[in-house]
Order: C-alpha cells, then sequence, then structure tokens
C-alpha cells in the first residue's frame, strides 16, 4: 500500500523501524527500558489508529499487501492439503485456489481467492482478479464436497471478478450466477469468511455460505469505493466520501444482517501479526463448523437459503 | 439536425396549420441506421426499425402489452416500495432521486411483476424498466422477483423475468448485492420444483442482473443486438487499455460463445415464447 494513502499507519512504521534498530543494540544501561517504553508507546497508538479508522482506511487495511491470502490461512490452520486445479473445461485458474484438507480432524474442501505477494506472483495471480475458469473450478470443489459429505470453507478476497474480454467470451456473468445457484442448492455445510476485500459479485460467487464470518478490518461491498466514487460523483477523488455512503465494514455489514459475526484482529491487522489471525480465524471457523456439522442435509440447504431471503430492506404499503 | 429536418418536412406537415411546428415525438430517428422514421408507424412494428431491424428499448408496460393476453392480467407485489436503508448521499440523497424518478416515471422501482397469460399459458411474468434508475436492481427488484419465483413454485405457474438493467443499485450498497443470492435461492426452488424459468435478455442487461438471475434460465433468449455482459464496455476498455471489437458483448456474440440459447426477434418473441412453454410443460 503507498504511503501516500495509508499514512495513518506512518507513525507505527517509524515506532516500528525504532524498536528493531534498538533490538539490533548490545544489551547496555537503560536499552530495555527504552524498548519497554517504545513498545508500551507502539500497542497504546497502534490500538488508537485501528479504533479511529475511516472506512476509506478500513478499505486499505484490507488490502494489505502483506494480509494474509486463503494459502496462508492453509497453511497456518490446516494438514494434508492437496490443492486441485482445474475447471474440466477450459483451464485452471491462479486466482482462486481449491483443495482437500484436513482442519482439526476433519477433511474439508477450501476455495478461496488467491493473491500474491511479489510482483510475478501478483501478476500470476491477476490480483486476486477471478476469470469464470476460477469460479467453476471452485463450483467443481464443491460438488465434490457435497458428494464425499464435506464441509465447505470459503475464503473471500478479491477486489472483483476479472473485467477483461477473454472474461466476457467464457461467460463471467454465467459463472457467477451457476456458482450462486448452486450454492443455495449444496447440501453440505459452508462456512465463509471474509478475510480482505469482499469485492461484489466476484466475491459473492463463493460467498453463499451458512454461516458469514468477517475480519474486522475486512471489507465488503457491491463497488469498489473508487468505483462508486466515479460513478456516482463523477469523480474517483471522493472515494473516502464513496467508502463512507456504502457501508462497508464489519460492524455496519454485521448489523445490516449480511455478516454473521465478526473476527477480531490482532493490534494493528492481520498482516501485523498473521499467525495470531489465522488462530483467531481457526477459532471462529470452528465455532461455526460445531453448530452446522449436527444439521442434516434438508435444514442446511433450508437455513441457507432462508438466510439470504431476509436481505434487503423495502416497504410495503 | 439539418438533415432531420429535412427528411420530416412532407408528410408530417400535411393537415397542421402552416406555421403549427411539428409536434415532438411524430418523427423517431434510427439510433442505429440514422433513418428517419415516423413515430407511429415505428410503434406499429413494435419499435422495431422497419429498415434496418434494430430493436429500439421497451418499458415496462410496453413490454407487458407485447407478452401477456389482454384479459385476466394482474399485477402482484406493487406495494412493495424502496427504503433508503443507508440513508445514502451522493451528489444527492437517494431518497430525493427515488422520488424523482416515482414522479418522472410513474412506477415504485423498476420492475413489474404480473400473473396472467401468455398465449393462453399461465405464467407469473416480471419485467424490468430500464427507465426507472437504469433498471438497477435493489431491494424491492430483488424482493418483487424473489417473490415472483416463489409464487411460480407455489402455482406450478411458468416464470418469465424480462430483464434490462446496468446492475446493482449503488445507493443501496451491499445489501443491493444481497439480491443476487436471494433471487438464486427462489430460483433453485423453483429448480426443485420443475416449474420452468425463461430469461428474456433485452438490451441492456449487465453486472449483477447478468450475474444472476438473467444467465440461470431454464432457457436464456434473448433480443438481437442487446449488450449484454458481466463488466460494461467501458469499465474493460479502462482495464485492457484498448477498444472493444465489434459486437463484442451483443446477443449474437453471447450465442456465438454458447451463453444464450436463442436470439429472437421482437415480432416473434410472444409466440416462441409459449412454444418453449407449451413443451416444456407437456411431461
Ligand atoms: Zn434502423
Amino acid at each position: 500500500m503507498g504511503t501516500g494513502d495509508a499514512g495513518f499507519e506512518e507513525p507505527l512504521v517509524e515506532l516500528r523501524r525504532q524498536i528493531e534498530e534498538l533490538e539490533r543494540y548490545p544489551d547496555g544501561a537503560g536499552r530495555g527500558r527504552e524498548l519497554g517504553r517504545l513498545r508500551t508507546r507502539l500497542r497504546r497508538e497502534t490500538e488508537e489508529v485501528f479504533r479511529h479508522l475511516t472506512p476509506w482506511q478500513t478499505a486499505l487495511v484490507a488490502r494489505h499487501a502483506d494480509r494474509p491470502f486463503t494459502l496462508d490461512y492453509v497453511q497456518a490452520l490446516m494438514g494434508d492439503w492437496v490443492e486441485i486445479h482445474g475447471d474440466r473445461a477450459y483451464g485452471d485458474d491462479p486466482a482462486i485456489v481449491a483443495g482437500l484438507a484436513d482442519f482439526r480432524g476433519r477433511p474439508v474442501v477450501v476455495v478461496g481467492h488467491q493473491k500474491g505477494r511479489s510482483t510475478k506472483e501478483r501478476i500470476r495471480r491477476n490480483f486476486g482478479q477471478p476469470r469464470p475458469e476460477g469460479y467453476r473450478k471452485a463450483l467443481r470443489a464443491m460438488r465434490l464436497a457435497e458428494r464425499f459429505r464435506l464441509p465447505v470453507l470459503s475464503f473471500v478476497d478479491t477486489p472483483g471478478a476479472y473485467p477483461g474480454i477473454d472474461a466476457e467470451e467464457r461467460g463471467q456473468a454465467e459463472a457467477i450466477a451457476r456458482n450462486l445457484l448452486e450454492m443455495s442448492l449444496l447440501r453440505v455445510p459452508v462456512v465463509v469468511t471474509i478475510t480482505g476485500e469482499g469485492g461484489s459479485g466476484g466475491a459473492l460467487a463463493i460467498g453463499i455460505g451458512n454461516r458469514v464470518l468477517m475480519l474486522e478490518h475486512a471489507v465488503y461491498s457491491v463497488i469498489s469505493p473508487e468505483g462508486c466514487a466515479a460513478i456516482l460523483w463523477k469523480d474517483q477523488g471522493r472515494k473516502e466520501e464513496a467508502a463512507a455512503a456504502m457501508r462497508i465494514t464489519a460492524p455496519d455489514l454485521l448489523r445490516l444482517g449480511v455478516v454473521d459475526a465478526i473476527v477480531p484482529e490482532p493490534p494493528g491487522g492481520a498482516h501485523a501479526d498473521p499467525q495470531e489471525a489465522a488462530a483467531r480465524v481457526g477459532e471462529a471457523i470452528s465455532k461455526a463448523l460445531r453448530e452446522l456439522v449436527r444439521l442434516d442435509p434438508e435444514r442446511l440447504v433450508a437455513e441457507r437459503r432462508k438466510r439470504f431471503r431476509t436481505l434487503g430492506s423495502f416497504l410495503e404499503s | 439536425m439539418a438533415w432531420f429536418r429535412k427528411a420530416k418536412t412532407p408528410k408530417a406537415v400535411r393537415g397542421l396549420p402552416a406555421r403549427s411546428p411539428v409536434p415532438e415525438g411524430l418523427w423517431v430517428r434510427c439510433e442505429e441506421c440514422r433513418e428517419v422514421l415516423f413515430a407511429r408507424e415505428l410503434e406499429r412494428s413494435l419499435r422495431v426499425c422497419p429498415k434496418c431491424g434494430h430493436h429500439f428499448r421497451l418499458d415496462a408496460p410496453e413490454r407487458i402489452r407485447l407478452l401477456l393476453d389482454e384479459a385476466g392480467a394482474r399485477e402482484l407485489f406493487a406495494s412493495v416500495r424502496p427504503t433508503d436503508p443507508l440513508r445514502f448521499r451522493d451528489t444527492r440523497p437517494y431518497a430525493d432521486r427515488l422520488h424523482a424518478y416515482q414522479e418522472a416515471v410513474g412506477v415504485p422501482d423498476a420492475v413489474q411483476v404480473l400473473e396472467g397469460t401468455l398465449a393462453g399459458i399461465p405464467v407469473v411474468l416480471a419485467v424490468m424498466d430500464y427507465r426507472f434508475m437504469g433498471g438497477s436492481m435493489g431491494s424491492v427488484v430483488g424482493e418483487k422477483i424473489t417473490r415472483a419465483a416463489e409464487h411460480a413454485a407455489e402455482k406450478h405457474r411458468p416464470l418469465v423475468v424480462v430483464s434490462a438493467s446496468g446492475g446493482a443499485r449503488m445507493q443501496e450498497g451491499i445489501l443491493s448485492l444481497m439480491q443476487m443470492a436471494k433471487i438464486s435461492g427462489a430460483l433453485a426452488r423453483l429448480r426443485e420444483r420443475r416449474v420452468p424459468y425463461l430469461s428474456v435478455l433485452t438490451d441492456p442487461t449487465t453486472g449483477g442482473v447478468t450475474a444472476s438471475f438473467a444467465m440461470l434460465g431454464d432457457l436464456n433468449i434473448a433480443e438481437p443486438g442487446a449488450l449484454i455482459g458481466f463488466a460494461g464496455p467501458r469499465v474493460i476498455e479502462q482495464t485492457i487499455r484498448q477498444s472493444l471489437p465489434e459486437g463484442f458483448q451483443r446477443s449474437e456474440f453471447l450465442l456465438e460463445h454458447g451463453f444464450l440459447d436463442l436470439v429472437v426477434p421482437r415480432p416473434e418473441l410472444k409466440e416462441t415464447l409459449a412454444r418453449c412453454l407449451r413443451l416444456l410443460s407437456a411431461a
């Protein structure tokens, strides 16, 4: 994330730099005391900064390059990972990963958006923007889960489905639509965790869950703040206003009933302590799964549909 | 404009006092072939250009007249009205915008649902109206199409949905996105009950509407030349920084790529829908 946009994090970055520098010094008079003082200050200022994030700043945290991605959660939380590839029709989309894994003694199917960290990897993953074959791979994995009665764990983190010529040619809209329908029919538990950016239809396409969890500093929206500002304000620069107006943060979405629970992030955000973030995500998923595995398939389908049936706001005269 | 004036002189002015200006709307210029057409003639041809076959957009009442038999149609869920759940404000409050559209278009939101017969076959018909905020899908569109699907499932009547939409209604934020999930859930029910669902895609159908119910018909049927896609052409051009090929995202392009069953000219649309419904409901 660029320093210009992420100015709110600058004092923290500076403090962390000072601490790291001091840690390299040999033990000596006052060093321990100074380190303690800096760490306390870092903790306090971090809490302060993250307590007062604006919606736009939250979006920047959600997009942070060091934030854990789907494969980081898989690595931290699961064993026996077997990644599966391809949609059996066109190709394999690196912007979506899918696979089998063991989660706390239970076999599960994982699907999730995948971003890259290095420049090369980011390009290979298309910045986490799937093409139709990605959604179709996810659907194939979910059907596999249903056939073998395995819960589905979905991790959402995408700026959106890729808007390109090839994606349109291969039916981006159809791929997303198909997933919405098929996920409404799945006879196994589905737990969705929005870990970073929940970018519109491209996020929802793997987002139809019995439970939808959301990390504290993740965002979920119908269009990016920049896109919304460009269309409604005719000015991309009004992204802060657009971010606030659209209600994209976890507390807002909890209030609107779009998510069921917020997973608190470690101080300074998930990127400040990915291990701790993953542990908390693991706990939340585990809790949701314990409730869901007891339900029979009909009930799972009915409750998932009911969950989304009630969303929306209108008057009836 | 000089061209327009020249073309309209001969017949239109006949019978009118010499100084009287020609009433607005008596002549229409075809958006496609630029031919100047007599408005009444265009109405008679179902708003299809007699010269080049271009399909002009229909509003919801026109579409309903085209598809439903005159007798016995009744509107459903007309009392569902929009609200402003986020107290959204861009350059203007959403509540004001809604009010302005309701005044101008004369309907509460961008979809109408009816129960009636189509060439004698009982159907539930939902028709989107592009005039109302670009046919954008908010909670009302989502709720009414969901109810239409539920009603169709319950009554075992085929569902026909005519789409015309620029996508989600941003002023309702995430709730507009959730309508895609809500409607898809109701369509899943329809499928379980083996009730036919025909999706009719008209110009334009993009964004969240295409990426949910419009692409989920048992049959997907489009009018010729309609813009149909996930991302809008401008967004794609900005992303790839090149201009798009001729005919990209038009009905014929989608047919060629396998995402539509049929592209049907408007004069044949009703009969084609009827034939499909008869065949699907035969068993
Ligand atoms: Zn023409």
